[in-house]
Formats: C-alpha cells, sequence, structure tokens
C-alpha cells in the first residue's frame, strides 16, 4: 500500500472547536450596528448591553461569554481498514466531529490528517432535486458525494439494482414513494469507494429490511475492500457487530478510546458520572418543556435505596420530579422502553392505570416501577413524555436505564440471545416414545 | 471485484490537513479541478430544472429580454426620447440588456450562494466556489438563447430597412467570448462579495437586489455611453460593466464611443473585483456554517 504501515490513515491532534452562542445564525446588520452603538455609550458611562442568558455547563464555557466548547481537545487515530464507531449522548460533540472530518466547518484549534480520499454521508440524498429524474439524480448526488461521472456511470447499473428502483429510474424523484426516495439516495452512497468514508446516523432510515442490506454492504466495504469508516450512531447492536473499536465522546472531550465493549458498557452506564439521579433538565429537547418541565429521574431498589444497576428479580423503581409552569388539565405522562440497538421494546402510560389529572403549577414527584424480568442483561433506553391532554409539553429521550444484572447469569450464554427481551421459556424434559418418526419425501 | 478507478489520481502524499485557516491566500485550485465533474452536472441541474418547471421552458429565456425591450421602446425611446447613438431602438436596447442580463442574473442568483444552500453546505464538503461557478456557467447557456432574438431583429434591420446602414458587424465579433469572459470574471468578483457579505449579515439580501436594480441605470443601457457628460465620465471609469456594455455595442453593432482609459480602467477593476471576492469568499465558506 501506499501508506506507510507507521502512518494511521486518519490522525486528530486535539482538535476543539468554540461556538459563540450570540452568533449562532447569521446577525444582522442592523444588531452589528445595535452593538456598535451600545459600545459607544458604554464609554460614555451608561450600562453596557445585557448580555443574552445561555445555560452553558461551566466544563464547557469558553473564555467569553456565551461561548461554549463544542468540542474539547479531542485526539484519537485510526488505522486503516479499521472501522470506529463513535458515540456518546446527545449535545455531546458527536455531530461537530463528523462536520470538522468532513470539513464543513473547520476547528478553532487542533489539527487533523486524513490520507486518502474522505467521503461523508452525513444525510442521504444531500442535493436531490425533486424535478430530476431517479437517472439525473444519481448523477448529481454521486457527484456531490465526490465520485467522478465515469465512476458513477460505471456502476450506474449496480446503483439501480441495489435501489430497487429501475421501472422508474426515468421519471421525477418529486413522483417517488418516500421509501424509494430513501432506498435511491442510500444506494448512492452504498456505492461510494473512498478510502475513508464518514458515516452519520444515516442508517436509522428507510425500513428495517433495507437497513439491514444498507448494515451488509457497508460492512463488505469495510472489511472486504479495506476501508476506513467512521461511524457516529446510538445504535449500539451496529457498533457491536461493525465496528473494532470505539470512541465515547462525553461533554466534548473523548470519554473512553478503545474497544467497542467498554465504550457501550461506559455510555450506557451512567452519562452522569455513576448517579442514580439523572439531570432531565439537563437533557436535549426539541421545543418541548416550556409547560412543564422534567426535572430529574432517580432510580431506586425495592428499599427506596438509590441505584444504578438492578438485579434481574427485582422492580425497578423510578422517581420523577418535574414543574409545572402553565396549569395542565389532563395530565399524563408515557415512559418507553428502547433497546440500545434502538428496537421499541414497549411503553406504557399514566393513565393505562390512573385517570388523567388536572395539575397547578408547582413542583411534583411521581414514582413508577416495573419489573425486569424480561429484560437481557443489555443496556436500555427510557424515553419520557408529559402530556397536557392533547400535545407533548416535554419528551426527553436516551435516558439511560440501571444496568440490568444477574448474578446467576453464564455471560457468554447471555450475550448469544437473540432480540431485545428474554422471556423465561418452561421446557420438559425428554420422554422417549416407542413410536419411530418416518421422514417421507414427497 | 472492481477495482477503485481514482485509485492511480492517489498520490501516495495524498492527505488532507484539516486545521484552523488563518492564511487568505489559499485557494484550493486542485480540489476545484477534482470536482469539475460537480461543475458540469450542476449546470445541468440549473438547465433541467429550470426547463422543466417553467410553462414556456426555454422559451422563457427569449421571451423575457424581448419584453423588456418592447417596455424600453415605449418608455424611454417614445416617451422620454432618450438618444440611442443611431442605432435602431430596439436593436440598441436588444443588445444592452443582452450584456446586462447576463451580468444581472449571474449576480442575482450568485449573491444567495450561502442563504439558498444552507442545507446543503452543511451536510456536505465540495469546494463551494463551485457553486457561483457554476450559476455562471449555465446562464451562460441562456445568454446563447437569448442571442437568437438579437440575431433575429439584427437581421431584419439590417436586410429590410434604412437603418440598417447604421450597424454593420466585422471582425470586432470574434473579441465577444473575450467580453463575455470579462463579464463572467466581474459577475463573479461582485456575487462573492455579496454572498459573502450576506453570509454575514443576512439582510443585506434586499440591499443586494436594490443595488442590481439601480445598477442598471448607472450602466449605458437604456443610453449610450456617449451622452455621459464629461464632468461625469469618471463614474463611467468605476463601473466595468459600462465599459462592457458599451463594448458589446460596439463589437455587435458596430457602433459606440469607448476611450481606452475606460477600457483599460474597467478590466483593471475586473480583475481586482474577482481575485478580491475569492479571497473573501473562501475566508467565509469556512466557517459560513456556522452562522447561516
Amino acid at each position: 500500500m501506499s501508506l506507510a504501515s507507521n502512518q494511521p490513515i486518519v490522525e486528530v491532534r486535539g482538535l476543539s472547536k468554540l461556538y459563540h452562542l450570540g452568533s449562532i445564525g447569521s446577525v444582522s446588520l442592523r444588531d452589528a450596528a445595535e452593538r456598535l452603538v451600545s459600545r459607544f455609550r458604554g464609554k460614555n458611562g451608561a450600562p453596557p448591553p445585557k448580555p443574552l442568558q445561555h445555560r452553558i455547563p461551566p466544563d464547557r464555557a469558553g473564555s467569553e461569554p456565551n461561548s461554549f466548547w463544542a468540542l474539547k481537545d479531542i485526539s484519537f487515530d485510526v488505522r486503516q481498514g479499521e472501522v470506529v464507531g463513535i458515540i456518546g449522548g446527545n449535545g455531546a460533540g458527536k455531530s461537530t466531529l463528523l462536520k470538522i472530518l468532513s470539513r464543513i466547518t473547520e476547528p478553532t484549534e487542533g489539527r487533523a490528517v486524513l490520507r486518502g480520499r474522505v467521503a461523508s454521508l452525513l444525510e442521504v440524498g444531500t442535493g436531490f432535486h425533486p424535478e430530476l429524474t431517479g437517472r439525473e439524480n444519481i448523477f448529481l448526488n454521486g457527484a456531490i458525494l465526490g465520485m467522478k461521472r465515469a465512476e458513477i456511470a460505471r456502476k450506474f447499473d449496480e446503483i439501480v439494482s441495489f435501489a430497487e428502483v429501475e421501472a422508474f429510474i426515468d421519471t421525477p424523484v418529486k413522483r417517488y414513494s418516500s421509501g424509494m426516495y430513501v432506498r435511491l439516495a442510500f444506494a448512492v452512497a452504498a456505492h461510494l469507494e473512498p478510502e475513508i468514508l464518514i458515516i452519520d446516523e444515516v442508517l436509522a432510515v428507510g425500513d428495517v429490511a433495507f437497513q439491514k442490506k444498507c448494515l451488509g454492504k457497508m460492512q463488505d466495504v469495510a472489511t472486504r475492500e479495506g476501508r476506513t469508516v467512521l461511524f457516529v450512531t446510538h445504535n449500539m447492536q451496529a457498533v457491536r457487530h461493525m465496528c473494532q473499536r470505539a470512541i465515547l465522546i462525553e461533554n466534548g472531550r473523548v470519554g473512553w478510546l478503545g474497544d467497542v465493549v467498554t465504550a457501550i458498557n461506559r455510555y450506557a452506564g451512567n452519562p452522569e458520572g455513576h448517579t442514580s439521579r439523572i439531570d432531565l433538565d439537563r437533557m436535549a429537547r426539541n421545543n418541548t418543556g416550556e409547560t412543564a418541565r422534567l426535572k430529574t429521574l432517580e432510580f431506586l431498589d425495592e428499599t427506596g435505596a438509590p441505584i444504578h444497576r438492578v438485579e434481574r428479580t427485582q422492580e425497578l423503581r423510578g422517581r420523577i420530579a418535574f414543574e409545572v409552569r402553565e396549569p395542565i388539565r389532563q395530565f399524563d405522562l408515557a415512559m418507553a422502553v428502547t433497546h440500545s440497538g434502538g428496537e421499541r421494546v414497549f411503553s406504557e402510560t399514566f393513565t393505562d392505570q390512573r385517570r388523567p389529572q388536572a395539575l397547578g403549577s408547582g413542583c411534583y414527584d411521581l414514582e413508577f416501577s416495573f419489573p425486569v424480568q424480561h429484560l437481557k442483561i443489555e443496556s436500555y433506553f427510557l424515553t419520557l413524555w408529559c402530556w397536557d391532554g392533547v400535545d407533548a409539553v416535554d419528551f426527553v429521550a436516551d435516558i439511560p436505564l440501571p444496568e440490568v444484572v444477574d448474578s446467576h447469569a453464564d455471560s457468554y450464554k447471555e450475550a448469544r440471545r437473540w432480540g431485545v427481551v428474554r422471556v423465561p421459556v418452561r421446557w420438559t424434559q425428554p420422554s422417549a416414545t416407542s413410536e419411530k418418526i418416518a421422514l417421507t419425501t414427497p | 471485484m472492481v477495482k477503485m478507478e481514482p485509485a492511480t489520481d492517489l498520490a501516495p502524499g495524498y492527505e488532507i490537513v484539516i486545521e484552523p485557516n488563518r492564511g487568505w491566500l489559499r485557494i484550493a485550485w486542485r480540489e476545484m479541478w477534482e470536482y469539475r465533474d460537480l461543475l458540469v452536472l450542476l449546470v445541468r441541474r440549473d438547465f433541467l430544472s429550470k426547463y422543466k418547471q417553467t410553462l414556456l421552458g426555454p422559451a422563457w429565456f427569449i421571451l423575457q429580454p424581448l419584453l423588456t425591450t418592447v417596455m424600453f421602446v415605449i418608455v424611454f425611446g417614445r416617451v422620454a426620447q432618450i438618444p440611442t447613438d443611431g442605432i435602431p431602438a430596439p436593436l440598441f436596447y436588444l443588445c444592452g440588456l443582452l450584456a446586462w442580463n447576463y451580468f444581472a442574473q449571474n449576480v442575482t442568483a450568485g449573491a444567495t450562494t450561502f442563504t439558498a444552500n444552507t442545507q446543503l453546505f452543511g451536510k456536505v464538503y465540495f469546494p463551494r466556489l463551485i457553486v457561483p461557478a457554476a450559476t455562471i456557467v449555465s446562464n451562460l447557456f441562456a445568454f446563447v438563447l437569448q442571442l437568437a432574438p438579437f440575431v433575429v431583429v439584427f437581421g431584419y434591420y439590417k436586410l429590410f430597412t434604412d437603418a440598417g446602414a447604421a450597424i454593420s458587424i466585422d471582425w470586432r465579433v470574434l473579441l465577444v467570448p473575450l467580453l463575455l469572459l470579462q463579464t463572467s470574471l466581474f459577475s463573479l468578483g461582485v456575487s462573492l462579495w455579496m454572498s459573502a457579505s450576506t453570509a454575514k449579515y443576512r439582510d443585506l439580501v434586499h440591499l443586494n437586489q436594490f443595488i442590481i436594480q439601480l445598477w442598471l441605470f448607472a450602466t449605458p443601457v437604456i443610453y449610450p455611453l456617449s451622452k455621459i457628460p464629461a464632468r461625469l465620465e469618471w463614474l463611467a471609469w468605476l463601473n466595468p460593466m459600462a465599459a462592457v456594455v458599451e463594448a458589446f455595442r460596439i463589437t455587435l453593432l458596430g457602433r459606440g464611443t469607448l476611450s481606452f482609459g475606460c477600457l483599460v480602467s474597467s478590466i483593471v477593476l475586473t480583475l481586482a473585483a474577482a481575485l478580491s471576492g475569492i479571497v473573501i469568499f473562501q475566508k467565509m465558506e469556512r466557517t459560513a456554517v456556522d452562522r447561516v
């Protein structure tokens, strides 16, 4: 190979990215002018402009007000042919790392060297134009992702058949079903052949069968063709299956770099540093949490003592503290458990058992409990919704559940179980029968 | 297994270095070249999508300058009675619009490079300069289409009217490609400046539109350069498009007045605008996604 064996194909040293929260989103000229004017006045004794209030965790605050280290001092190496998973909670800095390595934005400090052609896949169908046909979009999308026209032409038939859209290849993609659209978009991406492939959670699209096909294709790319893959995901199953090493990003820093199992356990274990109390207030949300806000979640054992792991024979208790800011007429709370592989396991709501309640503003505590005997010795995540009878007023996902442990289990055997739950099956002893079972072939 | 084709152009030293870039003059020429296929495909996309989306298709490219010319003939020719250097008024306006439209279309589209492509730029890397460059190339097709009505009107006046004696076409028509090159470069420079500034201050979008509207009147499209009073001639020197539009008339109609100084100043300013535009654009593109 052209690469000297001692040189890593990806070399990241002290990469940091500082964001100025006030200036995310472009400023208007008027704002800039106002700032200038108030700066003048400030010199003449008038009070300086009141800074915008942003909640920045102290360990990530930059030296200037409202600045925020999305990434701080990230260093790692990746050797050629390695598949490395990048995991971490929402807002930990995974996406920023990906954006820097994909050259979408540049770092504030540090340096990264990529020794080879890079293709990054942060989204499927980037640059698809609805008016153009499938054929035209394959070429356009391929070129946007960095393929040469000749290369696309050579792989064209393969892409079309992979996407299963042969009959519609000359139809504008605006007439495609969403499934077809995603399949075509992914097919183009799956046929990229760079030395380094950077993938974001694009696998979270499409139907399950197609996802499997894509994962298989990715694996092929990595193992058979010796390409290097950096793979950001929440899908722990995919990380476990595909990656040789994992990087856990926590609060903008490298939390763990090394074997996959440790990284997953650390990620699933407790991102808050092994306390049983989880600060929901600080977790990422999408425009919720105004009318009511989930504040903390504490896991307890049957005696009420805080825990961060739970024995399979026991019940898991959780105490949710939440604040109602505007009175809610029909309060409801929903919880759902997902497996670390992304599969939904079950969900349950407060009103499954109790009547919806009116709650005035104020702070409340609420407890739930459920047996964990059907969970596997794996990581699960909890999602909580707070409802006002019509809309979800607060929604927090990816809350790690305490680790389920079983002191009697054989970990090798446990790891080989299928599925996302464990259902204890009762068996009888084999008993001898007198009849011979005849195998007939028609 | 299929062998990867571009493996050949991966020299052992192929590496991408990512670091905070504080240099001003690092222009990624090599990368621009590597992404040349993208330029071709973006031009194709522009053309196909414009053609497919509109009812009239490519006819629109022809109708637009014709309708504008009719308007100009009525308003500026008949009502305001602005002289046209002895050139038949429709030809005079059509020729000026040919050059002006190419410039204005480039700038209007190019100025929104960052704001219109936020989604794309946030998801994938390629040299951003490809986008305004593709705009300029695809507008060149519009220019060629718009040349058709000009040729028809030119032929009509030359062959069937007495005014045909006033217009002529000679070897100078061969200079048109050079003029187009200059227009491309200047419009690239202006649109890069505008897109870089709108990436930083979004409300400049409206200002940019306004600038282009006013710029039309500061350029000899509806009046000949010869009608600019001597004490205002410096204005024409400061506006590279003034010399370009007048030069278009000289090359396509054989009539016009253009001083050597004005032409040189136009070329110098064009190069300055293009180079400074590229520099400021490349400075902005590195962190533009953090802002827009």
